[in-house]
């Protein structure tokens, strides 16, 4: 499991090079993504671009994270493949997460998020 | 098909590997084959943390029966029964809260209940017995 971090407009991006994130790595993955946030700027972008396969365990070390984020930090999500963005249009987890298309179109879109 | 699985994360995770694996003969869509691995993957986590809870030798058995009207499949293990001896209902928990009261778990039984049909729980002789259909449309089985 890797995670890989850049900064673009003062945004951290946070690049998720896994081809899964299930119950075998949800702990390890909510550490490092903490770790990864941690005294980071207040927008935080993970990019799922090579996720193929998100269970109910990673979608709940996603929720996990964006919880343990400081006050001021958001996590957005961004290159959802299909099976991913399952997960979340099911358990509606869609509506808390502003989700964007690719990581470029987290800096040109209007960001929608309820 | 028949899987003996072992009942810890890492063999779920390579199981599911194995079972998608054999029903690539299925020639289904990748659509198909993400739904197939979530709801299986969502049966056996639950088989592992709970039924498998204190058992680190436990192992699930899986049989998938593809028929015209999908996938019939069940699963047997020998862990801890459901509690109250019936599936839990996996209702979603309210999203419209604040970001810290947002729900981390109880995912895993909505997306089975969501996904699967006929879902059926037996306890019998010491073992679980789950069976449910994945609802697929594999017309170009073989008719028996």
């Amino acid at each position: 499991m890797q995670l890989e971090t850049t900064t673009r407009n003062d945004a951290l991006i946070i690049t998720a090079v896994m081809p899964r994130i299930d119950a075998a790595i949800a702990i390890q993955f909510k550490d490092e993504m903490r770790d990864a946030c941690d005294g980071g700027p207040a927008r935080v972008v993970l990019d799922l671009a090579d996720v193929d396969f998100i269970d109910s365990s990673g979608l709940g070390a996603i929720v996990a994270t964006m919880k343990l984020l400081a006050p001021d930090q958001k996590l957005e999500l961004a290159t959802l493949s299909d099976n991913v963005d399952k997960v979340f249009r099911l358990t509606r987890m869609d509506s808390v997460f502003a989700i964007h298309s690719t990581t470029d179109a987290a800096f040109t879109n209007i960001i929608h998020a309820s | 098909m028949k899987f003996a699985i072992p009942g810890t994360e890492i063999a779920v995770r390579n199981g599911l590997a194995d079972t998608i694996s054999a029903l690539r003969v299925l020639n289904l869509s990748g659509e198909d084959y993400g739904t197939i691995e979530l709801v299986l993957a969502e049966v056996m986590n639950n088989i592992v943390e709970h039924a498998y809870a204190d058992s680190p030798d436990g192992v699930i058995e899986l049989t998938i029966q593809p028929k015209e009207r999908g996938l019939y499949c069940t699963f047997n293990d020998n862990g801890h029964p459901m509690p109250d001896g019936t599936v839990p209902l996996g209702n979603l928990s309210s999203l419209n809260c604040e970001v810290d009261d947002l729900p981390e778990g109880g995912f895993g039984w909505f997306l089975i209940r969501d996904l699967a049909r006929d879902l059926e729980y037996k306890r019998k002789c010491g073992k679980n017995i789950l069976t449910f259909r994945i609802a697929i449309e594999l017309p170009n089985l073989p008719v028996s």
